[in-house]
């Protein structure tokens, strides 16, 4: 019998969330003054949380590694928000939202759960216009929004190519005030490296300070693990340097259950490797798709042509041209979503149409789009008979005004105008979701500890809409978890102050000391990174876009090896007590290393391919993900027994009784 | 290429410094600056050297984590990037290249190239925020109309990425480019308005604290900027500030 009791409530779906909280209990505001709440990680989901959690009166202590909580890594989100406002009255609801996003997920999340992040993605607008987000406007003065894959309403709010940014720098504000106040305590270079758990409930973490070393013990009644998602275990992704596993994997290894950790999105659009010395990927945005056309040449001698620098992409006719995701999907176009769009490409690749020189990159074309929009600006201004060149300015205008960061990122890093000639792009590591198994309420398995925005399991199914992580980083920190962790907290009126004396956190210590102490004691010859790369190739031939059982046995073994090499022969140099970046990757990779064989035997075990999960073995004649419903339709959560490869699995069936289970089809 | 870089070393906050050599070899065009430091770091590693300590996080612009004195400028000779947007092609085989962090009273040097920029974080703390709770009854977005225009600027001000290239830049080491672009974000919407005088008073109050220096209007933080901030915030923050300071008072 499974051990996970999802605690959806009771009643008609739309009504759920309402109910829960109109009957959960709550904690007076006296009260509040003496409960303590420890926050790891300040991106949307641990920033809003944070910041939510003070102004109700909780003493909130936050935590992140970098200088400041403002660098979290949701800055660096670009497209925008989902939210079901409506405003275009193009047939958007709650409703459409929640739908969307099942499917979108390939009928493996929660339906509890994603209608009511549907239900508050409205108030999220709301929330953040009152607090000074600029989002972009129409002239008019009123708000305005794109479209995002796998849907066919415009719901995606966005402020230019920096809606990350933007959203994080509102709820960073919203810290600020409460820091200013004295209400939130933060420390700032600061990395989590232990969950301290007394009586069976989550009371306090060790943390270590970064600058100068120093081991610390910090306690609460409860502690929400807003760490972010697990993709820098392929080594290359779009992931900050910086993002990690560590502060999940830690509490998984205390007992939080891991949920299909297998569930990696690949985003479609990402610049593509240019060589070994690559440290990290960086993203297109989805918005792009809005606009942009991909293709690549029918032919293959144009394909030749062109890595060789021959022909130029501008020379290739309109009819030699494969825009294949429009010739497959008619209904959604480039608009697919991202699992889609990664396959499609990476078909046309394997098929040898690739157009750069390691054969890794489709073309992501703006001429259309600039010479339609040139045309709409040339009529508005009254330019009659305007030439080729006149619409071309005026619609690089329209079109840097749409997108004007993005296309300065990519011209950086390539060296490429890509108003003149098109994007090349391919598939990158960009999103995890799965993560650490919660409850309706957002709790893991261990009382008292929660877990908010990526790092939980809980929306996305087996592939995340594009606009969605924003918002449901958002919706934990601002509407969720201020409710639901109250009606925990609650129970703890009369506990006091938690002593950092206690038993288990000596224990606690202890454990962080001999591992820290271990890496710069050990005599090895190989550099962290030497490691990571290791583990990041043998992730992403194997356990990356197309899995199939043996390349998955084979990662399991590979990584074994890996790891016991990795022990015996890592070199960390330095101390412990200093400032020492060497020792914070060593921590960070050996959780990847422990991380990457449980996501390869997850793969192993889901024998089905559904969204971001895809098994060579299970597909259509057509070659699209082929789920096995009666077999697989639960959440795949793994109990931690001591060693990765003899993790325990627990499955929640996941029941259906508002939508009806069908096979994706985006044609 | 090869390249000698001339490197700050410093082992902590109170610790001398001092420049020291280094070649690496080898360096594609195609490699991000911070890719080259790693090069070498990795070299350094595996002889046991200490590694050079440098921020980064996101390498693509956007976190403002990464900093760096390059050649006696602010995330290095190209304009409208960070650090880690910064490529290897801006070099030739054979250049010296030295790099520092960035210096400034109020940005002390934790070990090497990083320093500590809790000074921003904390003028923030003093007034960088709309004053309102979290809560699902703010009325509905659209209610205000915004004119697209003051939407934009707004925009415009609001990508300041924290960084600190404008005060490691400035004579005076002055934060005043920062500051103005979180106060003009604020004043230019109607949801900021209604704080506005408060909120310049105690950012600019804070900012003296900290130990930046003052504006006299040379314009190098907008040129060193790696978002294009503009001046004329600074402009718009000033008058921001006289308004409050004659017409202000807590009540």
């Amino acid at each position: 019998m499974s051990k996970l009791d999802s605690r959806i409530p009771k009643g008609e779906l739309a009504q759920k969330w309402s109910d829960h909280k109109s009957h959960i209990n709550l904690v007076n505001p006296a009260n509040k003054r003496n409960i303590d709440v420890i926050v790891v990680g300040t991106g949307l989901a641990g920033g809003s949380a944070a910041a939510s959690l003070a102004e109700l009166g909780y003493k909130v202590k936050a935590f992140c590694f970098q200088d400041s909580p403002r660098r979290a890594h949701s800055i660096a989100a670009q497209g925008g928000i989902n939210a079901a406002k409506n405003y275009q009255n193009d047939g958007d609801s709650v409703y459409r939202l929640f739908y969307d996003t099942i499917k979108g997920g390939d009928y493996r999340s929660r339906e509890a759960n994603v209608y009511r992040l549907a239900e508050v993605s409205a108030n999220i607008i709301d929330q953040c216009v009152a607090q000074g987000v600029p989002f972009a406007r129409e002239y008019g003065g009123l708000l305005d929004n794109r479209s995002f894959g796998g849907v066919q309403v415009s719901r995606t709010f966005y402020a230019k190519g920096q809606t990350g940014q933007q959203l994080l720098l509102g709820a960073y504000s919203a810290m600020s005030r409460q820091i200013g106040k004295g209400s939130i305590k933060m420390y700032n270079r600061h990395e989590m490296l232990e969950l301290v758990v007394v009586d069976g409930k989550a009371r306090g973490i060790i943390a270590r300070n970064l600058i100068t070393g120093e081991i610390e013990r910090h306690s609460a009644h409860a502690v929400v693990i807003a760490s972010g998602g697990y993709g820098n275990v392929f080594f290359l992704s779009t992931n900050a340097m910086g993002s990690n596993v560590t502060a999940a994997w830690k509490i998984h290894k205390k007992g939080a259950f891991f949920a299909n950790p297998c569930f990696t999105q690949i985003h479609p659009t990402c610049i593509p490797v240019s060589g070994d010395h690559q440290s990290k990927l960086t993203l297109m945005s989805e918005s792009l798709r809005n606009d942009g056309r991909i293709w690549v040449p029918k032919k293959m001698e144009d394909v030749h042509a062109i890595r060789e620098g021959k022909l130029r992409p501008r020379d290739i006719k309109e009819e030699d041209r494969d825009y294949y995701l429009e010739r497959r999907y008619p209904a959604f176009g480039n608009l697919v979503p991202r699992d889609v769009a990664s396959r499609a490409a990476k078909e046309r690749c394997d098929a040898g149409y690739g157009v750069n020189a390691t054969g890794e990159a489709v073309y992501l074309d703006f001429g259309s789009a600039i010479e339609r929009y040139g045309r709409e600006k040339a009529a508005v201004e009254k330019i009659e008979n305007p030439d080729m060149e006149t619409i071309r300015r005026l619609g690089k205008e329209v079109i840097e005004a749409k997108y004007g960061n993005l296309f300065q990122m990519y011209e950086k890093i390539v060296d490429d105008n890509p108003y003149e000639t098109p994007m090349k792009i391919y598939p990158a590591v960009h999103y995890t979701m799965g993560g650490i198994w919660v409850d309706y309420n957002l709790m893991t398995t261990i009382p008292g500890c929660y877990a908010a925005g990526e790092a939980n399991f809980s929306d996305h199914g087996a592939n995340r809409l594009g606009a969605s992580a924003l918002m449901q980083g958002l919706a934990d920190g601002y509407f969720v978890l201020p409710y639901t962790i109250g009606d925990y907290l609650s129970n703890d009126i009369r506990t006091g102050k938690i002593s950092t004396d206690l038993p288990e956190f000596e224990e606690a210590e202890k454990h962080v000391r001999e591992k820290l102490n271990f890496f710069v004691t050990n005599k090895g010859s190989k550099s962290v990174d030497h490691f990571h790369k290791k583990l990041g190739k043998i992730m992403w031939d194997k356990v990356g876009m197309a899995r199939n059982a043996e390349g998955l046995k084979q990662a399991i073994s590979e990584i074994r090896e890996l790891r016991d090499e990795f022990w015996k022969d890592v070199r960390v140099p330095g101390s412990i007590e200093e400032f020492n970046q060497e020792l914070e990757k060593a921590g960070r990779v050996a959780d990847f290393l422990e991380l990457g064989e449980l996501m390869a035997m997850d793969a192993l075990e889901r024998n089905e391919s559904c969204g971001g999960h895809f098994r060579e073995e299970y597909q259509t004649e057509e070659g699209e993900a082929l789920r096995d419903d009666k077999n697989y339709m639960y959440v795949a959560s793994w109990e931690y027994t001591g060693d990765p490869g003899k993790s325990v699995l627990h499955k929640e069936d996941l029941n259906y009784e508002y939508i009806e289970v069908k096979t994706r089809s985006y044609k | 290429m090869d390249l000698t870089l001339k490197i700050w070393r410093q082992k902590n906050t109170s610790s001398a410094g001092k420049m020291v050599d280094y070649k690496v070899t080898g360096i594609s065009g195609d490699m991000s600056f911070l890719e080259m430091i790693d090069v070498l770091n990795n070299d350094l590693v595996e002889k046991g050297e200490d590694p050079v300590a440098f921020d980064h996080d996101c390498r693509e612009g956007i976190c403002g984590m990464c900093s760096m004195y390059i050649n006696g400028e602010a995330h290095g000779p190209d304009r409208g990037v960070t650090t880690c947007q910064l490529h290897m092609r801006k070099f030739k085989n054979g250049d010296t290249i030295y790099i520092e962090p960035f210096r400034a009273k109020a940005f002390p040097v934790i070990k090497d190239l990083v320093v500590d920029r809790g000074a921003f974080d904390r003028i923030m703390a003093a007034g960088g925020f709309v004053s309102v709770n979290t809560s699902g009854n703010t009325m509905d977005a659209n209610a205000l109309p915004i004119p697209k225009d003051d939407a934009d600027e707004a925009f415009d001000a609001a990508t300041c990425i924290g960084c600190g290239a404008c005060v490691a830049t400035c004579k005076n080491a002055s934060a005043m480019l920062f500051v103005s672009a979180k106060v003009s974000q604020l004043a230019l919407l109607p949801q900021g308005k209604v704080e506005a005088e408060r909120r310049v008073l105690s950012m600019v109050e804070q900012m003296d604290k900290e130990g930046f220096g003052n504006c006299t209007n040379t314009g190098a933080c907008e040129v060193e900027c790696p978002k294009g901030i503009s001046l004329t915030n600074i402009a718009r923050m000033n008058r921001e500030y006289l308004k409050a300071s004659l017409t202000y008072s807590e009540k």
